[in-house]
């Protein structure tokens, strides 16, 4: 065939699978407990790895002896991390490691290598900007329009500060890997969110061509942006392994070591004042903020968020260097950070004037881009509706008499999306069984799932008549889960190879239908003549006509041209409803209203489950979560799952979400949803415990101890 | 505060052993007679080792026990001081539950244990012999799911699903003591395990579709 295949997807009403709240494929194989997640290898003569930590926040080593380690019977190899004369800037930094026949063996192993540190001295605290001396580093000014004019003539001003702490990942399996490495081939099972680049992260450390090895990963126990490459863990466990005559071994960051070392969100911390007129209109904004994204700095919220056209604006940004674990990429990288500090600004200059934020939010979404705003304005509508906003909202401090006060509190959010590069190759079988494949990951947003999706509805199957492959480097390639571009790439990718597969075996079958193939359609298990259609050929006949010929089919996305199947840019809205016991200063979630723009939705019931997913997570570090450092030894008080508390199954109200489902939005294609709906709920509780209670808690999480000290300082 | 250290001592994590037989490290400590002030320390088990044991006292080195695992005996030698977790995920295979905080916080190493609910990361190998432990591997029959399985799937409770098995056992032992839970008690009842994908709704759902189900005598 000449022409290239129309791959553009199918109008909402002849959709026969995508679109269709099809379960999870690998669901049954996660509930019963068979999947498989590297975490849960143990090839042949495992060795299991264990790494020795530095006790302390900045330090230098002077001097290393793992002799006793390298005698105890049954270690297999040790390997020097960190040697003599390294300076650690954060605890928890990797200092050496053992693997050996049994993980007892190897725990005791590394208790008996001996470290001497001088230790440096330390800064692990970053809320209060005063004690950061040369820690601290000025972005510079940012000025727009002229912010003192605007402050000046301004019919209010008001201010105030917020402040959101550092938070980690805490995926529930820790980073790590199983790793082989023999000869110059490498056999890697890692828990990673890009099986493609995998390889390309570590090969040139340890100088084994990429081809040469062999990464696979069938399930992943979370990522959340922290798992993009090999890291540190994976070179060590490569280096074991080697040492260890080629034998595999198992090498995971123990729950301690990863909450301080294994990824982080930055914190955001910032004084911001907002000037405006009476009837809600902002004209100025003026922000002095902060953030650590570790001993690098980084971490930059993008202010004003959303509304960023204000016409007057000074911004200030100070990066912080703290000794503590670096950041990574968290579920939409600065964007809960800058929602949060924005609404609670935007809320406290309602508060100021004495209107509905509502209102205000409603006016001010002017300045958000564009092409966004009416998106806004159907958003905030939609969202008092079902909050019933209305009703329920009333004036600050006006939450009831009793002790338990109730408040509503909004936010928002933007995000990008698109779909990163994808190959994907569809065979089709001349015994008519079809394989999909593709070196993606699925990390449990139901990328496998929405892939057969994909491949039954082009090529007019079922579900179940589709075999799926990811998760190996073996695969064609893909690209990394990460800015919520997964479903985009995969999707397209799929559609592509599974169209240009289809076009093939319509030209095996056009003859015995007496018709040319582009006259030709698949619906229902069936090849036939689209304006004929009792002219038709079941699958298997038609897959027949290939006689011992297989088809093997490409499709590709480009990031660049994804030709109308996958599209970027979705808003969001979202509304909470919490009671918060003025007494004990506990706050609770009643209800959590989330208005979710998106593109064209390959399966609602997944895209529902990653909305839940990411306000619960929100709603997580709303309320409890938080690392905390101790200025004195400079190390985190909870690196563990009972201090560093995540929400549980009774902490999180009742969510309902609105997925806004609709033709026009249909025609956009595909966009991602992994990160949308996690941005703006600690700027919706945040506004919903400050109704509630009549003041502002400025820093999140909102704790009882905040909640009571805010409620003290408004009394004193 | 949360309500967590209150719902995960709802679980009872099993009480402190009679020291039977001397299967335990509690029993070897005393065994040797040593004094408190070396306990705990690697001298402990340097000298214990050295010292002559009593015939009823094991360890520290591997020892082989016998673990009743979905009502079948398996044998395994792993030192006194390996907890049944890590017992059956890296001595036996057996690895639907999992090793996540590994301090009894998160549920996703929970079996059950004698018909109660237990964080095997808590409870040591050998002090569950004599126990019927059930883990998710037994729960299915075949090719059929388990009905707490099948209503985790139908109700989309799980996305990465790490804490899934655990879930499932914890929501297994929880119905089989309260066969007609509300959904307010089966938010209570399941506290005692965490998710970080944010899998509670589906949870929630999926635990009173399950208790419906194994009620009309479909499974037990
Ligand atoms: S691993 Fe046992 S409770 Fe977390
Ligand atoms: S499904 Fe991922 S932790 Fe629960």
């Amino acid at each position: 065939m000449a022409n290239t295949p129309d791959y553009s997807w199918p109008p909402m009403e002849k959709r026969k699978v995508i679109g269709k709240p099809y379960k999870r494929v690998d669901g049954p194989q996660k509930a019963s407990g068979r999947a498989k997640y590297s975490s849960d290898l143990k090839p042949k003569d495992l060795l299991f790895g264990v790494y020795l930590t530095c006790p302390h926040a900045h330090a230098r080593v002077t001097s290393i002896d793992t002799s006793a380690a390298e005698k105890t019977a049954g270690v297999k190899a040790v390997h020097v991390v960190s040697p003599a004369g390294t300076e650690i800037q954060w605890a928890g930094t990797e200092i050496a490691a053992v693997a050996a026949t049994t993980e007892e063996i190897a725990r005791d192993a590394v208790r008996k290598i001996k470290v001497d540190y001088e230790v440096l001295p330390h800064l692990v605290k970053d809320d209060d900007l005063s004690k950061a001396g040369a820690r601290a580093k000025a972005a510079g000014e940012k000025v727009v329009g002229d912010p003192d004019k605007a402050f000046q003539e301004a019919e209010a001003v008001s201010e105030g500060q917020y402040g959101i702490p550092v938070v980690t990942h805490c995926c529930l399996e820790t980073h790590g890997q199983v790793i082989q490495w023999q000869g110059d081939q490498v056999s890697v099972f890692p828990s990673v969110q890009d099986v493609t680049h995998y390889a390309g992260s570590l090969a040139p450390n340890i100088k084994v061509p990429i081809p040469n090895f062999h990464v696979k990963q069938d399930h992943i126990g979370g990522a959340f942006g922290s798992k993009f490459a090999a890291d540190s863990w994976g070179l060590v466990g490569a280096n074991l392994s080697q040492k260890a005559g080629g034998r595999p071994v198992k090498l995971f960051l123990d729950r301690d070591t990863d909450q301080m070392i294994a990824g982080n969100r930055p914190s955001a911390y910032a004084k911001i004042r907002i000037a405006g007129k009476k009837d809600g209109t902002v004209t100025g904004w003026q922000s002095e903020s902060w953030a650590t994204g570790g001993f690098t700095g980084g971490g930059t919220p993008p202010l004003p968020y959303i509304i960023d056209t204000i016409p007057n604006q000074r911004l200030h940004h100070t990066s912080v260097a703290v000794n503590a674990g670096p950041s990574r990429a968290w579920r939409a990288p600065n964007n809960q950070q800058a929602s949060y500090l924005t609404c609670s600004a935007l809320e406290d200059f309602a508060a100021k004037i004495g209107m509905d934020p509502m209102e205000v939010f409603q006016k001010n979404v002017a300045y958000a881009p564009t092409a966004r705003v009416e998106t806004y304005r159907y958003q905030l509508q939609k969202a008092a509706e079902i909050a019933d906003w209305k009703k329920l909202w009333h004036p600050r401090g006006q939450g009831g008499s009793g002790p338990v006060k109730r408040g509503l509190g909004l936010g928002f959010s933007a995000w990008g999306g698109g779909g990163h590069q994808s190959q994907c190759r569809t065979t089709i079988n001349p015994d008519g069984s079809v394989l999909v494949e593709i070196g993606t990951q699925d990390l449990g947003t139901g990328t496998r799932t929405i892939i057969i999706q994909v491949a039954a509805e082009t090529l007019g199957l079922t579900m179940g008549a589709i075999k799926l492959a990811i998760g190996s480097s073996d695969l064609p390639p893909d690209s990394a889960s990460g800015g919520s571009t997964t479903v985009g790439g995969v999707s397209s990718s799929t559609r592509k190879s599974s169209m240009n597969a289809l076009v093939k075996l319509f030209e095996a079958a056009a003859p015995a239908l007496g018709a040319q193939p582009e006259q030709l359609e698949a619906v229902d298990g069936h090849i036939r003549m689209k304006d004929n259609p009792s002219k038709t050929l079941t699958w298997q006949a038609a897959c027949r006509k290939l006689g011992t010929t297989k088809i093997s089919e490409m499709g590709e996305n480009q990031q660049r041209n994804p030709m109308g199947l996958n599209a970027s840019g979705v808003a969001g809205i979202q509304v909470a409803d919490v009671s918060v016991d003025t007494e004990t200063g506990l706050v609770k979630i009643n209800r959590y209203v989330a208005v979710q723009d998106c593109g064209l939705i390959i399966n609602p019931r997944l895209s529902e489950s990653v909305c839940y997913g990411a306000i619960i997570m929100g709603i997580g570090t709303a309320l409890f979560e938080e690392r905390v450092m101790d200025e004195q030894t400079g190390l985190m008080l909870n690196p563990d799952m009972e201090f560093y508390k995540l929400a549980g199954i009774d902490d999180i109200g009742e969510i309902i979400v609105h997925l806004d489902i609709r033709e026009e939005n249909d025609k956009r294609g595909v966009i991602g949803l992994g990160e949308p709906p996690a941005i703006a709920i600690c700027a919706a509780v945040g506004n919903a415990v400050a109704n509630a209670i009549g003041v502002r808690v400025p820093n999140i999480p909102m704790t009882p101890d905040r909640v009571l000290a805010a409620l003290e300082g408004r009394n004193a | 505060m949360k309500g967590r250290c209150l719902v995960s001592s709802r679980k009872d994590p099993e009480p402190p052993a009679k020291p039977k037989a001397g299967f335990s490290r509690r029993g070897f400590i005393r065994g040797v007679g040593l004094g408190s002030g070396a306990v705990g320390t690697g001298l402990l088990e340097r000298e214990a080792v050295a010292a002559p044991a009593p015939a009823n006292v094991v360890g520290p080195g591997p020892v082989p026990i016998t673990l009743t695992i979905n009502g079948k005996p398996v044998n395994v030698t792993v030192e006194p001081r390996v907890t049944l977790l890590d017992a059956m995920r890296n001595y036996l295979d057996l690895t639907g539950a999992k090793r996540v905080c590994d301090r009894g916080t998160c549920g996703a190493c929970t079996v059950i244990l004698a018909g109660k609910t237990v964080y095997s990361c808590s409870v040591l190998a050998i002090d569950a012999q004599g126990k019927n432990i059930e883990t998710i591997e037994g729960l299915a029959t075949g090719n059929n799911l388990h009905p707490v399985s099948a209503a985790f799937v139908n109700h989309d409770a799980q996305q990465c699903g790490y804490c899934t098995a655990g879930f499932v056992m914890a929501a297994k032992g929880f119905i089989d003591k309260h066969p007609n839970p509300t959904m307010e008690d089966v938010k209570h009842g399941l506290g005692g395990n965490l998710c970080r994908c944010g899998t509670y709704m589906g949870i929630r759902q999926a635990v009173v579709e399950a208790a419906k189900e194994m009620k009309g005598g479909k499974n037990g």
